[in-house]
């Protein structure tokens, strides 16, 4: 009996542990700006990997979710004669939540469990240890261009992936279902306001990428270096960077969204 | 003997573990120094503690007269600049291409123009036999081509000291050959001062100048093959011999054969 | 070569993002470029604004004539007090205008729509309206018919 609560305790100092590890890896990474001359390819090169081969899932994805928000908006606005409204509810729905944290959680599921398996393929064929026996920092190298690189693809790619659904719901809503252009716009443009809704989006996806990559990154540079640590160390990204999305979501929602 | 690294009393533990326990070991200067032991003796940590990136316990390392152990990050760098280590895997950048693994080193501690690292890489990998390979990805090489690659930007510094973390093991015949005797020429060619990790025995011991083995954090055997091989404790000669059963036993520790056998069913144990 | 193509890729990826983001400010949220300036302020009182909230459209005919700025409660006169902001090229209101909230649709939003009176002389910065008209209150409607009639 006793025992089991020794276990949990251990576990428990072990998460914190954990915790304070990625922190201070976190710092250590982006502490100092690399040099641009050396820094600006390997950046260039990470946006490719990270959010260049994010975009096909991002705008398939936006696409259907945008049309089925107009399939089912319509089925449940045409009750209340009110199907007008569909282009502000799937713009609202799309920019203020779906956009970003859809967008987090395929970011997670992609790039996410890209970036921990091929840091953690680093650190197993020993290319991380070598790094440093040559004198470079392998947390400004390689870590580094990662993280940015996540930060800055994220919200671009929330951007996409909502434009890409509103698109979609119009499809669907207009070209389909028959409602208004005109009104489908004019509806969507009196509700949607830039400054409360989607620069709060944006900054949402901000803090999701943030989130979503840091994990990914410390899960691979953390990772047991074996086959079976690398699996776990993905699995544990997809997994954490999930839960992070939807909790900080819900918080966030609460903070930004509840004033109106 | 001129020691290019001297390494007194070191003890290191990784967790409650005792991998060293107060140790001595001499590396002369000049020379190719074999270190062996059984596996999980912590020979790749002896490699990380000279390196720097590990901290003993007590003791001090001494390479080349400076305590790495007690060096700042600068100095570190500037010490590390003259130490190259070969990785078991090789581990070469999976994204760079054979030429751009080799001219890393350069790049990075140096501000030569492209010229002069065109030549300097052109020049170490023509020493490991791979010049024709340079455009190469090293997905694209073979187990051993890969060793030699990782060789060559070993070198591309000229270091004074290479430390090679278990560079036979898994190599087809023709392969190792190839190593080995890099491995001496280089060594005397450049005037480097080698350290070898590895248990394979017969080959280590065909280049190697000095020897030193460890077995359960001390030092069991310390000085030339030959010595060794008539002088060496009982342990020594086991490991050297490669015999099956010796100092270090055969059987891991269980009960009396006969009675385990008759014993019946693996439950019976827990109602008789 | 093979990064130059990365390169543009990026490029056009962050183009891309761009894009987006101009898409929603200006296609999907209506952001105008209307300064601040544009506009003047005038008041207006009611009893009961029934949902009238900050950000509700101010129309005159059917056209948004410009934007309910803030919202308070008068504690003099126990009544809202409703700030509005009007585009300055709408600049022929008379002072005896009238306005009223009313709703768009029937799930819709309360707007205020003014219409215009008789009078020679134009609503200034600071005026208020005083010929104000209150949203319809459901309840007050039921009880009047039910007990007045």
């Amino acid at each position: 009996m006793l025992d089991y609560f020794r276990s949990i305790g251990a576990r428990a100092i072990h998460s914190v542990a954990v915790l304070g590890r990625s922190g201070v890896f976190l710092a250590n990474s982006l502490i100092g700006v690399p040099t641009l001359r050396s820094g600006f390819p390997l950046l260039i090169k990470q946006l490719y990997s990270i959010g260049v081969l994010s975009l096909v899932i991002v705008i398939v994805s936006g696409l259907f979710i945008g049309m089925v928000l107009g399939l089912q908006g319509y089925n449940i606005l045409v009750d209340y004669g009110s199907e007008q409204a569909i282009g502000q509810m799937v713009a609202l729905t799309l920019v203020r939540e779906l956009g970003p944290v859809v967008t987090a959680l395929l970011f997670a599921g992609r790039a996410g469990s890209a970036l921990t398996a091929e840091i953690g393929l680093m650190k197993a064929t020993e290319q991380l240890t070598s790094m440093e026996m040559i004198g470079v920092d392998p947390l400004r190298r390689i870590i580094a261009p990662r993280l940015w690189a996540g930060f800055i693809s994220m919200p671009l790619l929330a951007m996409i992936f909502s434009v890409v659904g509103i698109w979609g719901g119009m499809l669907v809503g207009v070209d389909w279902l028959g409602v208004y252009e005109g009104s489908f716009w004019a509806n969507m443009q009196a509700s949607v306001s830039f400054e409360e809704d989607v620069l709060n989006g944006i900054i949402k996806s901000l803090v999701f990428g943030f989130v979503c990559t840091w994990i990914a990154v410390f899960q691979g540079y953390d990772s047991v270096p074996t086959s079976e640590g690398i699996s776990a160390a993905t699995t544990k990204t997809v997994v954490y960077s999930s839960l992070a999305v939807l909790g900080l979501d819900f918080v966030l929602t609460a903070v930004m969204f509840t004033a109106l | 003997m001129d020691n290019y690294i001297e390494i007194r009393g070191m003890s290191f533990l990784r967790g409650e573990r005792l991998i060293f326990n107060d140790i001595d070991i001499d590396i002369p200067r000049g020379k190719v120094t074999s270190i062996m032991g059984p596996s999980g003796t912590g020979k790749t940590t002896l490699l990380r503690l000279v390196g720097g990136q590990l901290k003993p316990r007590t003791g001090t390392i001494t390479v080349d007269g400076e305590n790495i152990s007690r060096l700042n990050r600068k100095k570190l760098y500037l010490a590390r600049e003259r130490m190259g280590m070969l990785f078991q895997s090789g581990a070469l950048f999976s994204d760079l291409s054979v030429y751009e693994n080799v001219a890393f080193p350069l790049r990075v501690h140096t501000k030569l123009s492209e010229d002069m690292i065109r030549d300097i890489v052109l020049m170490k990998l023509h020493a490991v036999g791979l010049r024709g390979a340079r455009g190469l990805m090293p997905s694209e090489l073979s187990g051993g081509m890969t060793r030699r690659v990782a060789l060559a930007r070993t070198i591309a510094l000229d270091p004074d000291l290479v430390m090679y973390d278990e560079p036979f093991a898994g190599q087809d015949p023709i392969a190792m050959g190839v190593l080995v005797q890099l491995v001496r020429l280089l060594n005397d060619a450049l005037g480097m001062t080698s350290v070898l990790v590895s248990h394979d025995v017969p080959e280590a011991l065909s280049i190697s100048d000095h020897v030193c083995i460890i077995a359960d954090g001390k030092v069991i055997g310390q000085g030339s093959p030959k010595y060794l091989k008539e002088q060496g404790s009982p342990l020594v000669k086991q490991f050297l011999q490669g015999l099956p059963d010796g100092p270090v036993p055969f059987h891991y520790p269980a009960a009396d054969y006969r009675t385990d056998l008759l014993a019946g069913s693996e439950g019976a144990g827990l109602f008789s | 070569m093979y990064k130059r193509t990365i390169e543009i890729v990026v490029g056009l990826f962050i183009m891309l993002g761009i894009g987006a983001l101009a898409v929603l400010a200006f296609q999907v949220s209506g952001l105008t470029t209307n300064a601040a300036a544009d506009t003047y302020k005038i008041y207006a009182q009611f009893d009961d604004l029934g949902g009238l909230t900050k950000r509700g459209k101010v129309s005159m005919a059917g056209v948004t004539i410009g934007r309910v700025s803030n919202v308070e409660l008068d504690k003099e006169s126990y009544t809202a007090l409703v700030e509005m902001e009007l585009y300055r090229s709408v600049d022929n209101l008379t002072t005896d205008s009238t306005a009223s909230i009313q709703t768009a649709g029937l799930l819709g939003e309360k707007y205020i729509s003014i219409s215009v009176g008789a009078d020679e002389e134009y609503l200034k910065e600071g005026d208020t309206i005083f010929d104000t008209q209150s949203a319809l209150n459901i309840e007050k409607l039921i009880g009047t018919f039910a007990s007045g009639k």
